[in-house]
């Protein structure tokens, strides 16, 4: 009897489950054959859209195609890459000091594309370090980091890298604010009121080079930053900020930073800052940042250690910064394509707040002000208000715009995309994320000009959506088709780390500047060996430079004798190869560090200190060609102080080279 | 039990033809991954701490709450990361409401007064009971405040519920409280 009743419950649980699947399945739904047809990219054919993705707690950043979601590089940003020797090699470690010393990890949250007059240029993408506050410039001919700059007098750098609409400017807010670095920190963490303040960083980006610098900084009060855009158009010259934690609390935030009703969106105003600055209102102010660049013609990064930063007092100065209440703790910070509209989303809050620009500039004239807050104007919640979306989910987070007069928000608690019409505020469509969502991209989304066939939200619980991993599973991004009223999800694909803000960017805007190679003649490394015939081992002490060459299918020289113990020996590897694809990696046995993946035309240097005697192998790691297992060669190791003399050879033995 | 096994690939084999035969053009490369409907509440898994919707689920004395929030569509919601506080009144607390009223909520003409209802005993924060001060001001999901008041260990909310029990949950804590809180009206 107990048998046939489970024979009968099983069979009613499979009916169930495979009528189940049979459902067509609704608009929320990625499988049937027409939605998957249209994020079917064949193979061999290139996607529409490059997908500029943060990698969280990884520190990188990814670069996907869509509509496929195929994933094609992961850029090492802030945090080493041994896969890349990013801060392994002697040329990349630079590139992660920081005024702390080398900072192997750092997690990073946001991805902004250049703009040129509000429009997505291609040129360079930025990334910020939500742990050691510093902002990242990625260049994306070589789909490399070119430079990074840290901030001082910041701590948990979260409300960035956004940029004004000719990419004048980088911003950075502290989430965490702290004492500034030159106040004496040795205080009471209870004092947060009196000694905490909130410091935003103006990064100027140089039109043509990109090179940043951190123009100045304003100092505001100690609140937490939270995200942040710029104005475009209209509102081109201010600046959006999201704070919460306005209760200024300092402990168990999850209870004692949700305690007011409305928080703030701080506008500044930052061509009054300019003005400031040019009338000399602004302090030099000590302080220690690290600066690094990589060079291209030199393959190498140099780190430059900055001693003062340009200071703004903000309640000093009193018409830079204003407050906006807005309700509930704000998240995303974002503005529409005409720059009129400032929406705020409140990630307790149970409606989203959209803002006037027009209205926020009358009701700063007519000092239509709620009193103030540590010194700076709180502008009336109505009269910089120009409505409020009701009831449109729960835990809103962030907005994207379709430039068709929509706007797309995400929700985290009730794990959905919501659409709406920013003019007369009404939801039109929801569609369902699995799960969680937190970030959301559309092409151009947060520009002057979206190119809105897309919507990809970014989740980060996925629980059973994917075979499982043990504990940890893969965060997911979710791919809708929005060239209809409708959203249609069409793709699910997992990420890498945790995928927070991402950027999309039509493919023909950034291909076709995708660079092939390094041309070995512009090669100005200190230890380039631009041919076989100048391959060398040089001794300086117990200090040893090889000058290497790499090439289909061998190292130059591949048997090296005379290394002793107590040596510090560089391998400086030159890849002479000038085709396209054709990079050459490096390694030795028992190496503490890393492997080098060296591009054509390229130099990196891996520093090696041999631990002991004996006849170390060290080889090409990434497959170059037929005889790619054929590339490698030997090291001898001899005891120090051994008669052994320094010889190289390929082939065939050489006499030692004169220094 | 190998019987068993067989009839039931069986009875799969032909559900599957069937359902092969009526979607005609749906190609074999579209596998079938996605839940219709909700979210993770249907996510299978008896291993891990229970949610607080598989905690008032599993409680005889939240069947009305229960019923409530399935019909005001809260259940995807509150199976979410959270973290949340769900003031979660008892089916005699239920009881205390005029019975029309609570029959005509379940309708789905007042799903959105539901919602708020349902809205007003939840906060995203998980808050113990330790947490909770006389006097202390709890912002709501539904956009309204709730107050405490502590009287002789007693816990209150708006004076008009009590938290008789607290139970921990995966992604939050149930008060448990013998009252329905009202949002104020507008």
């Amino acid at each position: 009897m107990k048998t046939n009743l489970t024979k009968i419950l099983a069979l009613l649980l499979i009916t169930g489950l495979v009528f189940q699947s049979c459902k067509p399945k609704n608009a929320g739904n990625a499988s049937s054959s027409g939605s998957a047809e249209k994020a079917y990219v064949a193979p061999g054919k290139y996607d529409e859209f490059y997908n500029l993705v943060s990698g969280g707690f990884s520190g990188q950043m990814s670069v996907y195609g869509l509509p496929s979601g195929r994933l094609f590089r992961v850029i090492p940003v802030f945090s080493v890459d041994p896969e890349k020797g990013y801060g392994y090699s002697e040329e990349t470690k630079p590139m992660l000091n920081t005024s702390h010393g080398f900072v192997p990890w750092d997690d990073l949250h946001h991805t902004e594309l250049s703009q040129t007059n509000g429009e997505v240029d291609g040129r360079w993408i930025f990334g910020n370090a939500n742990n050691t506050p510093r902002v990242a410039r990625i260049d994306l001919a070589s789909f490399k980091t070119a430079e990074i700059i840290e901030l001082p007098n910041s701590a948990g750098n979260h409300s960035s890298p956004f940029i004004t609409e000719n990419t004048e400017y980088v911003v950075a807010g502290t989430r965490f604010s702290v004492p500034p670095d030159n106040a004496n920190g040795d205080i009471p963490i209870d004092t947060y009121k009196e000694n905490f303040k909130g410091y935003i960083s103006f990064i100027s980006v140089k039109k043509e080079s990109g090179e940043m610098d951190l123009a100045f900084q304003i100092e505001c009060p100690g609140v937490n930053f939270d995200l942040s855009h710029a104005g475009k158009g209209k509102s081109n010259g201010w600046f959006f900020f999201s704070c919460y934690n306005t209760e200024q609390a300092n402990t168990l935030l999850e209870v004692n930073a949700s305690q007011r009703d409305k928080d703030f969106i701080m506008a500044v105003n930052w061509k009054k800052a300019e003005e400031y600055i040019k009338a000399g209102k602004a302090k030099r102010i000590p302080a220690k940042y690290a600066h690094n660049k990589y060079n291209e013609k030199t393959h190498t990064a140099t780190s430059e250690m900055k001693k003062e930063v340009l200071v703004l007092d903000a309640k000093a100065l009193k018409d830079i910064c204003y407050f906006i209440p807005c309700p509930k703790s704000p998240h995303g910070c974002d503005v529409d394509p005409t720059g009129e509209y400032i929406v705020g989303s409140g990630k307790l809050a149970a409606l989203i707040p959209v803002f006037s620009f027009d209205k926020m500039l009358k009701a700063i004239e007519g000092k239509q002000f709620d009193g103030s807050f540590e010194g700076i104007p709180v502008i009336k919640y109505e009269a910089a208000l120009y409505g409020e979306v009701k009831k449109p989910g729960l835990g809103p987070l962030h907005t994207e715009f379709d430039g068709k007069g929509n706007a797309y928000t995400t929700f985290f608690v009730s794990s959905e995309v919501v659409k709406w019409n920013i003019k007369d505020l009404k939801v039109l469509d929801r569609a369902p994320t699995y799960y969680s969502v937190g970030h959301l991209c559309i092409p151009g989304g947060d520009s002057k000009k979206p190119n809105a066939k897309y919507l990809i939200a970014y989740n980060k619980i996925t629980k059973d959506r994917y075979l499982p991993t043990g504990p940890e599973l893969t965060q997911s991004a979710q791919l809708y088709d929005i060239s209809g009223d409708k959203m249609e999800m069409i793709l699910d694909f997992p990420t890498i780390g945790e995928p927070h803000y991402a950027q999309a960017i039509s493919a023909d805007l950034v291909r076709d500047r995708s660079i092939k190679f390094y041309k070995i003649n512009e090669n100005e490394n200190k230890y380039v060996t631009k041919g076989e015939g100048q391959a060398k081992v040089v001794r300086e002490g117990n200090v040893v430079h090889v000058y290497m060459t790499s090439i289909r299918s061998h190292f130059a020289p591949d048997n090296i004798e005379g290394i002793k113990m107590g040596d510090v020996v560089y391998f400086h590897v030159t890849n002479l190869e000038q085709d396209w694809d054709v990079p050459h990696g490096f390694a030795i046995k028992g190496a503490t560090n890393a492997e080098l993946l060296i591009m054509p035309g390229e130099t990196q240097t891996m520093k090696w200190e041999p631990d002991k005697v004996g006849i170390f192998p060290m080889y090409c790691t990434d497959f170059c060609s037929a005889l790619h297992q054929e590339m490698s060669g030997y090291i001898r190791v001899s005891p120090k102080g051994s008669s052994v003399p320094l010889s190289y050879s390929l082939g065939k033995t050489k006499p030692i080279a004169k220094n | 039990m190998k019987i068993l096994s067989i009839t039931i690939l069986a009875a799969m084999f032909m559900l599957t033809a069937a359902c092969s035969s009526s979607e005609a053009d749906t190609s074999a490369q579209t596998t079938e991954t996605t839940a219709t409907s909700g979210g993770q509440e249907n996510v299978k898994d008896d291993d891990s701490q229970q949610d607080v919707v598989k905690v008032a689920v599993g409680s005889k004395d939240h069947s009305t709450l229960v019923a409530a929030l399935k019909q005001a569509e809260l259940v995807t919601s509150l199976s979410n990361a959270g973290p949340f506080t769900v003031f979660a009144p008892t089916n005699a607390a239920f009881d205390q409401v005029d019975k029309a009223t609570l029959t005509a909520l379940m309708t789905d003409e007042k799903k959105a007064d539901l919602q708020n209802i349902l809205q007003y005993h939840v906060t995203v924060s998980a808050l113990k009971a330790d947490y909770l001060q006389d006097g202390q001001v709890l912002g709501m999901v539904n956009g309204d405040n709730v107050t405490v008041s502590i009287k002789n260990g007693k816990i209150m909310l708006n004076n008009s519920a009590t938290i008789i029990a607290s139970v921990p949950a995966s992604n939050g804590i149930i008060h448990v409280i013998d009252g329905v809180l009202l949002p104020p009206s507008k």
